[in-house]
C-alpha cells in the first residue's frame, strides 16, 4: 500500500510536470494565453504540499470510519473552514464577482439567496444529523425505513447531484486553466481527475478535509487581501467607489438597485426555495456533519462555516463592485483593446482581470493557483461523498447487507474513488465547450426535491412511511429533472425551440412542492404492517435524535 | 440496562419534555428571524425594487439595498452564534442531566 502511494503521488506530479510541459505547444488554442509559469509554480507548491498531507492521511486512514469521516477526530472550527471550503468553488468567486460586475445590485440579491440556508441547516438539521447519521445521508433517511429500497434510492439520489456537480466543476475546471495557466483543456481535466483520485483513495476523508481547510483559508486570504488592495485604490471610501463605479457603468445609477433578475416575483421565489433547500440537500455538505465528535462540535461547525461564507460573499461583492471601474475602463482587459466589448477570456473573468490590474502578474498567477486548487477541492468532497454513497450505501448495506469486512468495503470504497476519478475525467471531456450552467439548477433542483424531503421528513415525521419516501422521492427526481428539460436555459437555449414549456429556470416551487405532497399522501394512506412498525421505529429514533443516545462517537486510533 | 428501558425514562422525565419544548421553539423562532425578513425582502425586490433605491443619506450615491443585503447576511450569522451559545449551555447541559439521571 505504502509503495503503491508514492509511486502514485510520484506519477501525478511527473503527470502534472508533464501537462505544464505539454503546455508549451499548446499555446495555438482558441483563447492564445501565454503559459503562465509563477501560476503554475505556486500550484506546484500547492500539490506538493496537499501530497505530502495525503501520505500522513494515508498512514492514518485504517478503517472505514477513517475512510468516510476521519475517525469523527475533526474540530468544529476545522470542519467549519472545511464546509465553508466545499461552498466557496471557484464557481463562487468567479461567477458571483462578473455577477455584480455586470448586473451591480442583482449580484448581491443572488448570493444572499446562496448565503440563507446556512442558519437554517443549523437551526432545523445539524444536530439531528449528528446524532442520526454515521457515515451518509442515506443512513439517516433508512434509519427506519426499508434499508434495501431507500437506502438504495437515497444513493441514486446523492449520486446523482453528485455528477451534475462534477460536470460543472471539471468543465469549470479545464476552462479556466486554460485560460489562467495556458494549459489545453483536456491536461487540466485529467490532472484535477488524477489528483482527485490520489487524495481519495489513499487519504480519505482526513486528506480531503485538510485540502478543503488549505484551500480555504487561501482563498479567503486572497479574497481579502485583493478587496484591501483594491479598497486602497478608492482611498478606502465605498463612497467613492460606488460613484466611480456608476460613472463607469453602463447601467448608471441603475447598478445600485434591483433590476430585472427577481423581476418576476414566482420566479424569485422558486429560486430561492431550490438555493435554500438544496443547500441542505448537498451530500459533500451533509457528509460533513459525520467528522465531527458530538453534536456540540456540529453545531459549532455551521457557525464557523456561515461566517467564513458570509465573510467571503460579502468581499466578492466589494470586488464585483470595484472591478466595474478598475477593470471595465482599462482596454488592456478588452479583445482588442475595445472598452465595453468582450472581456479577455469571457464574462467570468472580472476578478481576475482586477487581480492583475491591483496586483500585477504575482497576484494574477497566485489567485489563480488559488482557483485551481479551489476546484480540485471541491471536486475531492464530491468525489468521496459519491464513493461513499456506492461502497457504504449500495455494496456494504444493500448488496452485502452489512456482512462486507471492513477490508472489504474499503476496497470497494478505493475502486470506487478512482471509477469517479475516471469518470469525472470522461464526463469533463465530454461537455468540453458545452454551456454546463444548468446542471447548477439541476444539482440542486435534485438535492432540493429529492435528498432534501426524505431526509427533512425522516427526521421529523413520525408517519413517514417507506412508501411515502420511495414515490415521494421518485417524483421529485422526475419532476426537478424534466422541469429543467423543459426551462428557458435548456429547452430554448440549449436545444434551440421557440419557447420553453416550463416558465422558470428553477424547479423547486413545483418539484419540491410534488415530493412533499406525493410522500405525505402515500405516507397517511399506508395502511401495511411494515408502515406500522415504521411508525413505532419513529420513538426511539426521535429520543437518540434529541439527546444524543447512542450516536456514533469519536473512534480510536 | 437495555437500551428499551432507557429510552422509556428518557421519555418518562420532564426535563426531557422541557428539553425537546424549549429547544423546537427557539428553533422555530430563530428560522422566523431568518426567513421573515428574508421572504419580505425577496418579494419586495421583486414588486416593490423602487424601495431599495432609497439613498441612505442626502448627497450619497449609495442605496439602502446595499447595507440592507449586507444586514441579512450579518444578521443570519449573528443568530447562528446565537443559537450555538444556548445549545452548546443550556439545552446540552439539560440533555446531559436527563442522560445521567436516565443511566441511574
Amino acid at each position: 500500500m505504502k509503495r503503491s502511494l508514492t509511486a502514485l503521488i510520484a506519477g501525478s506530479l511527473l503527470a502534472v510536470s508533464f501537462a505544464v510541459f505539454a503546455a508549451g505547444g499548446a499555446i495555438e488554442g482558441v483563447e492564445k494565453q501565454p503559459v503562465n509559469f509563477s501560476a503554475i509554480a505556486m500550484f506546484m507548491i500547492f500539490v506538493i504540499a496537499t501530497l505530502g498531507i495525503t501520505k500522513w492521511a494515508a498512514g492514518k486512514t485504517k478503517t472505514t470510519a477513517d475512510f468516510y469521516t476521519a475517525g469523527g477526530g475533526i474540530t468544529g472550527f476545522q470542519n467549519g473552514l472545511a464546509i465553508a471550503g466545499d461552498y466557496m468553488s471557484a464557481a463562487t468567486l468567479l461567477g458571483l464577482t462578473s455577477m455584480v460586475y455586470f448586473k451591480g445590485y442583482d449580484g448581491f440579491i443572488y448570493a444572499v439567496c446562496f448565503f440563507i440556508g446556512w442558519p437554517i441547516i443549523l437551526f432545523l438539521m445539524a444536530e439531528r444529523l449528528r446524532n442520526l447519521g454515521k457515515f451518509t445521508f442515506a443512513d439517516i433517511a433508512s434509519y427506519r425505513l426499508d434499508q434495501n429500497r431507500i437506502r438504495t434510492f437515497a444513493a441514486i439520489g446523492s449520486l446523482t447531484v453528485v455528477c451534475f456537480y462534477l460536470i460543472v466543476q471539471m468543465v469549470g475546471a479545464g476552462q479556466l486553466i486554460q485560460l489562467l495557466f495556458g494549459l489545453e483543456y483536456n491536461y487540466a481535466v485529467i490532472v484535477v481527475g488524477l489528483l482527485m483520485m490520489v487524495y481519495v483513495t489513499f487519504g480519505g476523508m482526513t486528506a480531503t478535509t485538510w485540502v478543503q481547510i488549505i484551500k480555504a483559508c487561501l482563498l479567503l486570504g486572497g479574497g481579502i487581501s485583493l478587496m484591501l488592495l483594491t479598497l486602497a485604490q478608492f482611498d478606502w471610501s465605498f463612497e467613492n467607489l460606488f460613484t466611480k463605479a456608476i460613472e463607469s457603468h453602463k447601467m448608471g445609477e441603475k447598478l445600485m438597485s434591483p433590476g430585472s433578475l427577481m423581476a418576476d416575483p414566482i420566479s424569485a421565489f422558486s429560486l430561492s426555495l431550490g438555493l435554500l433547500f438544496g443547500t441542505a440537500g448537498l451530500p459533500h455538505i451533509m457528509m460533513r456533519f459525520f467528522t465531527v465528535p458530538n453534536a456540540k462540535e456540529a453545531r459549532k461547525s455551521v457557525f464557523y462555516a456561515t461566517g467564513f461564507i458570509g465573510l467571503f460573499f460579502l468581499v466578492t461583492m466589494i470586488l464585483g463592485a470595484a472591478a466595474i471601474t478598475i477593470v471595465g475602463t482599462n482596454g488592456a482587459f478588452f479583445e482588442g483593446g475595445q472598452v465595453g466589448g468582450k472581456l479577455i477570456g469571457g464574462g467570468n473573468m472580472p476578478v481576475m482581470h482586477l487581480a492583475k490590474a491591483v496586483g500585477g502578474d504575482i497576484f494574477l498567477g497566485f489567485l489563480s493557483a488559488v482557483a485551481f486548487a479551489t476546484i480540485l477541492a471541491v471536486v475531492s468532497g464530491l468525489a468521496l461523498a459519491g464513493a461513499s454513497a456506492i461502497s457504504h450505501d449500495l455494496y456494504a448495506r444493500v448488496i452485502k447487507k452489512g456482512t462486507a469486512s471492513s477490508a472489504q468495503e474499503m476496497r470497494v470504497t478505493r475502486f470506487a474513488s478512482i471509477g469517479l476519478g475516471i469518470t469525472a475525467i470522461l464526463l469533463g471531456i465530454a461537455f468540453k465547450d458545452q454551456n454546463v450552467l444548468f446542471l447548477v439548477a439541476l444539482a440542486f433542483g435534485v438535492a432540493s426535491s429529492v435528498n432534501f424531503p426524505i431526509l427533512i421528513l425522516s427526521m421529523y415525521w413520525k408517519g413517514l412511511t417507506t412508501r411515502g419516501a420511495l414515490w415521494g422521492g421518485i417524483s421529485g427526481l422526475v419532476s426537478s429533472v424534466g422541469l429543467v428539460v423543459l426551462s428557458p436555459t435548456v429547452w430554448v437555449k440549449i436545444l434551440g425551440n421557440p419557447a420553453a414549456i416550463f416558465p422558470y429556470d428553477h424547479p423547486a416551487i413545483v418539484s419540491m412542492t410534488l415530493a412533499f405532497f406525493v410522500t405525505w399522501v402515500l405516507s397517511v394512506t399506508d395502511k401495511s404492517a411494515r408502515a406500522t412498525k415504521e411508525k413505532e421505529a419513529y420513538e426511539e429514533q426521535y429520543i437518540r435524535a434529541q439527546t444524543g443516545l447512542g450516536a456514533s462517537g469519536a473512534h480510536d486510533h | 440496562m437495555s437500551q428499551q428501558t432507557l429510552q422509556e425514562k428518557i421519555r418518562a422525565n420532564p426535563k426531557f419534555a422541557e428539553l425537546v419544548g424549549k429547544r423546537t421553539r427557539f428553533a422555530i423562532i430563530l428560522s422566523l428571524v431568518v426567513l421573515v425578513p428574508y421572504y419580505s425582502f425577496m418579494l419586495l425586490v421583486s414588486l416593490q425594487p423602487q424601495i431599495f433605491a432609497t439613498k441612505i443619506s442626502e448627497g450619497s450615491v449609495i442605496t439602502i439595498g446595499w447595507p440592507i443585503a449586507a444586514l441579512i447576511v450579518f444578521g443570519g450569522w449573528l443568530l447562528t452564534g446565537v443559537y450555538v451559545n444556548r445549545a452548546n449551555g443550556e439545552f446540552d447541559r439539560i440533555t446531559e442531566e436527563v442522560l445521567k439521571e436516565a443511566r441511574k
